[in-house]
């Protein structure tokens, strides 16, 4: 009974609240921590001003986060700000009208854009190829090493120099797995967004023509022979049982963090399940091909970005600039990049957090925005775009495992993959 | 036999009234959107669309992959339909043998029954994945390969038995009910007889469960085409490959994860109709129990 | 307790509890699972092979949960989040008991025109599953205004015929000269509903009850997509908000307790009405 009344009150209150504010809806798709933070931010930016109420919503994985955003769209209700995945940006730049660009949005709210203020590698991803921001950049996280000290000890490697490039990296874990220092060498998580499309732009070689998809409906050029050549590799080190395959997402993380795997690549994102698992770790930068030229290049982001819904009245997007305004501010992006390991969106975050010291104790934390912004990105590592990127990487998992369970070569694979791949652009792109 | 009936002709309109409503609102209504959308192009935000006739349905069922999910679901559900059952009814005759304690397993064998999918599918991960699983652990230690991620066969049988897992309840709950139901004097004529256990189970038993038999192979094969979905998206994925990607998996992938409306939308369409047609294949049968039994 | 003649003898019977045992053991097991996890710390739930014995932190695990820890995920308190899910599967259970009784008795004592026609629209959606038509349902949820409401959670899912078709069969086995016997006594259709029909099928509405309680308690999609805000989730939402396979850390022993929370309501209402349940069951296969 008492449990009853308490929530009528509730549902009599809300509209009076909503009255006084104007009320700006986030559906967003963090978990974990993370939701904790996203919670946070939105509290801590409510209670710094009065005009507008920030209301995080969760809507679960990020597909279902983007699917839930689409049903409210085309059923007239869509949310004011909408977190979408990396893989979803090329669906969400193809849906001109239900958008409303992040740098029109900032503009018309009377806060000046300055792109040179943000890390370049990562606002570079979310904008047209004009240079105009779409989205704004909320998590970003580029591919890491990570390696288990004690067992390079065991093994009689270097515990101090992480592996650089992939030969070393082969050698590293053939020697672990014969000295009998852990039954895996080597393990990683998402062979398609690290060794596929990172192993592109890290190499600088193209993962698919018209810049990568970013200047036009791309073609795959993943077959090409350096591809071919490291997952020659990768399947070889499989067959030996010195690599582990984990699974298509990041389920590999525990294959290291339980001690069965000696080095592991991943996204910079998981440093926290890999620091609070209590091991003795390294962390060292994406490993490169030696033989490609140009190598190391620089890494892409992965994660996601808030997109705002078209529609909505001038009180909203005023509302939603001034909350990205609050994002974009030195301490809100430093609490997100040391609370979340996300990536600061501006330089001044960036330094402001450099020169606090929290990189000399965490300098893991550091490593991705170095491989990230390194050198200016070419044509073949501003990130990828197809309109149809998850049905891609779908593709690419399934040649991928195929191979790896010996049933075909890296070259079949691969050729495969790209002429699947190529096709279902062609359907997507409306051919 | 015409059964005797209240003669009103407008109370039983008010009666059926609710349920008409929400079943036009909510089934009618979004199965005819449905079947509307299967005939068009759009793109997700549905700013464009196109009509396309059958093309999407032409499309789904000449697409290679398509075939493969309708083969694995075929074999999934062959599994899913009978596994839980011959496993339920061997318990529930094991049950029904003992005196004491009967009540003590049979609570304890409805236990999955009110585990959520969502759960049960985080549950069998934490168990089996090769990784970190729990179980997984020991069978590597005995030296089986168990590597559901790369190995087709293993992945299904990994989905299978957690599919299974959690429909062993409802199964044996049935069958509990079942055998209760059959008369004693029956079993009783049977063991004076001399009849032997085994030959009296086959032959005035198992007939006598044979709409319960029925009824739960039916509920099965609809709850290995839909409700194992939770399952499969937590356990495998649908891989490796497309190894254990079954029609609603499909379903999802297409229309949810690539946002190909129209695509998942047809196969949305091919599944009620698979759907409806079982549910009348169901009715027959019923209409003839009730009738005859 | 009635012998039954299917085991006279002693052997067969230590036969059926040694098959019992390991049927229970392989059934229960992963509900064992999840509580000894939910009794261990993150650290040793991700480090293989878990313990198969409760450990140390079971106490510190739910004291964090009940005194904050999933309101500060979720967003909402334990409380509310159980009530939430209380609440809708209470609503689908007894909703649907109520719209399938209804439409059973028409269909069954009446006699009217269209009937058939009715009968045939109601039972065609038998099994069909609310995931097949999510998108257009969430456009009718959306035009009725019914988003973020208790009545958006619940009235598309008491849309099956599953209910209906079972006290269908159930009012088909009561005797005829029950109907004729109220009908000399002058009884109209609510008094022979009130006095006899519902007193009979009350071990029937209690298998349906739990059915539907255990359906509603468990759904995921669908209360994700109709609710907005966080005071409207459910245990379920909750739990899935917890876990990240990808870059967040996981409180793996939050998300243990949780999931112990989650199971526990609709485990004790199967537990406590599995009697009526089965009974409820035996009398619809008559």
């Amino acid at each position: 009974m008492k449990l009853t009344s308490l929530w009528l009150c509730g549902f009599a209150a809300m509209p009076f609240a909503a009255q006084a504010q104007t009320e700006i809806s986030w559906w967003h798709a963090m978990t974990g921590a993370n939701a904790e933070v996203v919670e946070k931010i939105a509290g801590d930016f409510n209670a710094s001003q009065s005009d507008y109420v920030v209301k995080p919503v969760f809507k679960g994985t990020y597909p279902e986060t983007l699917n839930a955003g689409i049903a409210a769209f085309r059923a007239g209700q869509a949310p004011d700000i909408m977190q979408v995945f990396d893989v979803g940006t090329g669906v969400m730049m193809g849906a001109g009208g239900a958008i409303k660009p992040v740098a029109e949005v900032l503009a018309e709210g009377g806060f000046t854009f300055d792109k040179s203020q943000y890390l370049p590698g990562i606002v570079g991803y979310y904008s047209t190829p004009e240079g105009e921001m779409l989205s704004f950049p909320y998590n970003s996280s580029s591919p890491i090493l990570y390696y288990n000290k004690d067992i390079f000890e065991k093994a009689g490697l270097d515990v101090n120099a992480p592996p650089q490039t992939w030969a070393e990296v082969w050698a590293a874990a053939r020697k672990i797995k014969e000295s009998g220092a852990a039954t895996c060498g080597y393990t990683s998580t998402w062979l398609t967004w690290i060794h596929t499309e990172n192993f592109a732009a890290w190499n600088n070689v193209p993962w698919a023509t018209n810049e990568n998809g970013l200047a036009g409906t791309p073609e795959l050029k993943i077959d090409a022979p350096l591809f071919v050549k490291h997952f020659q590799e990768i399947a070889d080190l499989a067959k030996e049982g010195v690599l582990v395959y984990g699974g298509r997402t990041s389920e590999a993380k525990q294959n290291f963090t339980s001690g069965e795997c000696g080095i592991l690549t991943e996204s910079s994102g998981g440093l926290g399940d890999v620091v609070k698992s209590g091991m003795n770790y390294g962390i060292g930068k994406l490993p490169y091909d030696e033989t490609a030229e140009g190598a190391p290049q620089n890494t892409t982001p992965g994660g996601a970005s808030l997109w705002v819904m078209a529609g909505k009245s001038d009180e909203v997007y005023k509302g939603v600039a001034t909350f990205f305004d609050y994002l974009s501010q030195t301490e809100v992006q430093k609490y997100l990049h040391e609370q979340s390991g996300y990536l600061p969106v501006t330089m001044a975050a960036y330094e402001a957090t450099k020169s606090s010291g929290f990189y000399d104790e965490n300098p893991g934390r550091e490593t991705p925005i170095l491989q990230m912004s390194g050198k200016p990105p070419t044509e073949n590592s501003k990130g990828v775009r197809a309109p149809n990127l998850p049905q891609l990487r779908d593709i690419q998992n399934e040649e991928y495992e195929k191979m790896l369970a010996g049933q075909q070569t890296a070259e079949e694979a691969l050729k495969n993959a790209v002429t699947r791949g190529n096709a279902a652009i062609k359907e997507a792109a409306g051919g | 036999m015409q059964r005797t009936v209240f003669p009103h002709k407008v109370l039983p309109w008010l009666l059926l009234a609710p349920q008409l409503a929400v079943t036009l609102i909510f089934f009618y209504w979004p199965a005819g959107q449905a079947f509307r959308q299967s005939t068009l192009r759009e793109d997700p935000f549905g700013l464009s669309s196109t009509f396309v006739g059958l093309a999407n349905f032409r499309r789904v069922l000449s697409d290679p992959s398509y075939l493969n999910a309708l083969q694995v679901t075929v074999v999934f559900s062959l599994f899913v339909a009978f596994l839980p059952m011959v496993i339920a009814l061997f318990l529930a005759v094991q049950a029904e043998k003992i005196v004491r304690g009967r009540g003590v397993y049979r609570t304890l064998m409805i236990w999955p029954y009110a585990v959520a999918t969502a759960i049960a599918g985080m549950l069998w991960l934490f168990m089996f994945n090769p990784s970190f699983g729990t179980l997984a652990w020991p069978l590597r230690q005995m030296g089986i390969n168990w590597n559901p991620l790369l190995n087709s066969s293993h992945a299904m049988i990994l989905v299978v038995a957690a599919a299974t897992w959690k429909q062993i309840s409802y199964n044996f709950l049935f069958f509990v009910a079942g055998l209760q139901a059959i008369p004693r004097s029956l079993l009783e004529a049977a063991a004076i007889d001399g009849a032997s256990r085994r030959h009296a189970f086959w032959t005035i038993v198992f007939p006598l469960l044979a709409p319960t038999t029925f009824f739960l192979l039916v509920v099965n094969t609809v709850y290995a085409l839909f409700d194992t979905f939770g399952i499969i998206h937590a356990v495998t994925g649908g891989g490796p490959g497309k190894a254990t990607e079954t029609l609603v998996y499909k379903v999802y992938n297409d229309g949810f994860v690539n946002l190909n409306m129209g695509d998942s939308a047809a196969q949305s369409v091919i599944l009620m109709v698979i759907v409806i047609a079982l549910t009348a294949f169901q009715f027959r049968y019923i209409e003839r129990r009730v009738h005859y039994g | 307790m009635a012998e039954s003649p299917l085991a006279p003898r002693g052997a067969t019977r230590i036969w059926g509890h040694l098959w019992m045992i390991l049927g229970v053991f392989v059934v229960v097991f992963p509900v064992y699972y999840v509580f000894i996890a939910s009794t261990h710390s993150t650290q040793t739930i991700l480090r293989p092979p878990l313990p198969l014995l409760p450990g140390p932190e079971g106490v510190a695990n739910y004291r964090d949960a009940f005194s904050g820890g999933i309101d500060r995920i979720g967003g909402v308190s334990l409380w509310r989040l159980l009530g939430n899910t209380a609440l809708i599967a209470v609503g689908i259970a007894v909703g649907k008991i109520a719209i399938s009784m209804a439409s059973a008795y028409a269909i069954v004592f009446f006699r009217f025109p269209l009937r058939m026609a009715a009968f045939w629209l109601i039972f065609i959606t038998l099994m069909l599953p609310v995931e097949v038509r999510i998108q257009p349902t969430y456009k009718v949820m959306v035009d009725l205004g019914l988003i973020d409401t208790y009545a958006g959670l619940i009235l598309p899912l008491i849309a099956s015929a599953t209910a209906t078709l079972l006290f269908r069969q159930f009012f088909m086995t009561i005797p005829d000269e029950l109907l004729e016997a109220a009908r000399v006594d002058g009884a109209g259709p609510w008094r022979f509903f009130r006095d006899i029909l519902w007193p009979l099928s009350l071990t029937n509405v209690a298998a349906i009850f739990v059915i539907q309680f255990i359906y509603g308690w468990t759904q995921y999609l669908w209360p994700l997509l109709v609710t907005n805000s966080n005071e409207m989730n459910t245990i379920v939402i909750a739990l899935r908000k917890m876990i990240s396979f990808a870059d967040a850390e996981t409180p793996w022993n939050l998300v243990m307790v949780t999931s112990v929370l989650a199971i526990l309501p609709p485990l004790l209402v199967v537990v406590l009405m599995q009697r009526w349940f089965v009974k409820g069951l035996v009398e619809t296969e008559k």
